[in-house]
């Protein structure tokens, strides 16, 4: 059985799931997100596209900011922290942030360690690229795991790519023999209980949302079918031409993944999308998704 | 006892509510249309976000067919359930269904920091039981209509009320492996 304080932190992800929780940058952004079926907000002073624009370093938003869309809007509000910068969460902790995501979108404090989350009560969620990654993050007390994807590019090819990554993992492990799981957990670098746990269960121990790409309603679809159980959806409204309208059509698309017949009513007249970047245009070392390990 | 249990899914942790039916022995049936809700005995709406709840019922419009059923059949409702069955909010950006005559506030408790466990005292038969209330941002019942019966309590908040058809808990019964809350409503709630 659960500790009720891990209880209460994996509650609130439960309650999130098969919604799609948006990126706001101020309190209209918010309020049009909650409007639009957002079942939480993530409250940020740059989105991810125009922090890779504009470069520099990328830091935990201003309180003020955070109080703002805390005072507008109904529905959780979350907010980023750095990698590693454990005070920058406290901070978050006491401004009553209901879920703090410990993000590679801003620059790492700390390249060697994440945050210890246990010591929080406040429950955090962590980007992941593969298996290893995702049960390190849960090792150190993440209550919910996000594939990282590739945030601020409105391409999906990366949270593609991590999603499967996971997914596959978890059907291999599924097929380990009880001896083979030691062997396996090393290579990884996670630990051999919460391998266990994946073989035993044939899921992570956390939900598993997706992040880091999705544009378009089918993007949505797409995560979900993969085996997203939401979506973090960032620059792809907030940088489309009609925010609203692409807002709730992502929404429907996330509750319908499985109808495609919603899923292209949902797409009909959304205006443009995020124009979106090839991977290759990245540079190696903007590539946000390799930071943290 | 062939009896089909509609869980809204539109959003939430419809799949814990799933579970618990499962585990009782009846068929679990995930509603996103009115088709789906018709085939349905009974129906739960579950934890999740009571705004999104909203606006997806009417936008795909299920709120018609979901207040027929719920004068004819019984719902249960927990937290954001609550909320969307209540006759009036406070905070609520979009008309709730109406179908139990209660006043609630939302986020009653404040924010996830202030979320908890706590034991809650159920009063379904004589002998009173004790359960694990699980308070996820809860809101809390302010008020109950005369009528509206009082079957849970946690200090001296009504956190269960029940009409003939409508059963609503302030926390969730689906987030524990304790099955008394969905049996209670299954076998007793709009007989």
């Amino acid at each position: 059985m659960l500790n009720k304080e891990f209880l209460l932190k994996i509650g609130l992800a439960e309650m999130l799931k098969g919604g799609v929780i948006m990126d706001v940058t101020n309190s209209e952004q918010a309020k049009i997100a909650e409007d639009a079926g957002a079942v939480a907000v993530m409250a940020l002073e740059r989105i991810p596209a125009d922090i890779r624009a504009d470069g520099g370093v990328a830091r935990m938003s201003n309180p003020k900011m955070i109080k703002e869309i805390q005072s507008v809007v109904s529905i959780p509000v979350m907010a980023k922290c750095r990698i590693g910068h454990f005070a920058e969460a406290q901070v978050l902790q006491t401004l009553g942030v209901d879920f703090i995501d410990e993000s590679e979108v801003l620059t790492p404090a700390d390249e060697s360690n994440h945050i210890w989350k246990h010591d929080f009560k406040v429950p955090f969620v962590c980007g992941c690229r593969d298996i290893g990654e995702a049960l390190r993050r849960i090792a150190e007390g993440a209550a919910l795991i996000r594939t990282k994807g590739e945030a601020g590019s409105g391409n999906i090819v990366e949270a593609v790519r991590h999603m499967r990554a996971v997914q596959g993992e978890i059907r291999r492990i599924q097929t380990l023999a009880s001896a083979e799981l030691t062997s396996y957990a090393k290579n990884i670098g996670a630990p051999v209980e919460l391998v266990q746990y994946v073989k035993e269960n044939g899921k992570l121990p956390v939900l598993n949302f997706s992040a880091g790409g999705i544009a378009t309603p089918a993007d949505a679809s797409l995560m979900m079918q993969l085996g997203a159980e939401t979506n973090f959806v960032g620059s792809g409204i907030f940088k489309s031409q009609d925010p609203a309208a692409r807002a709730k059509a992502i929404v429907m698309a996330t509750t319908n993944f499985n109808d495609p017949d919603m899923v292209a009513k949902a797409s009909e007249g959304l205006g443009d999308a995020m124009p979106g970047l090839e991977m290759s245009s990245i540079p190696e070392e903007e590539m946000l998704h390799k930071r943290g390990w | 006892m062939g009896l089909k249990i509609g869980i809204l899914a539109l959003q939430g942790d419809y799949h814990k509510h799933g579970q618990a039916v499962t585990k009782l022995g009846y068929e679990p049936v995930f509603v996103k249309d009115n088709q789906t809700l018709n085939q349905c005995d009974k129906l739960i709406i579950p934890g999740g976000e009571s705004t999104t709840f909203l606006y997806l019922i009417d936008k795909l419009e299920l709120r018609p067919a979901l207040l027929e059923f719920g004068r004819e059949k019984a719902i249960m409702g927990t937290c954001a359930g609550l909320i969307t069955l209540a006759a009036e909010v406070k905070q609520s950006p979009y008309k709730t269904l109406g179908l139990i005559d209660i006043k609630v506030y939302r986020n009653a408790y404040g924010r996830q920091i202030d979320s908890f466990v706590d034991t809650v005292e159920l009063y379904f038969n004589d002998t009173p039981i004790s359960f694990e209330g699980v308070f996820i941002r809860a809101p809390k019942i302010e008020s109950c209509a005369h009528g509206i019966k009082k079957l849970g309590f946690h200090k001296n908040d009504t956190v269960v009320a029940a009409n003939e058809n409508i059963l609503v808990t302030t926390f969730h019964p689906e987030l524990t492996d304790d099955l008394r809350v969905h049996q209670y409503f299954i076998e007793k709630i709009g007989l």
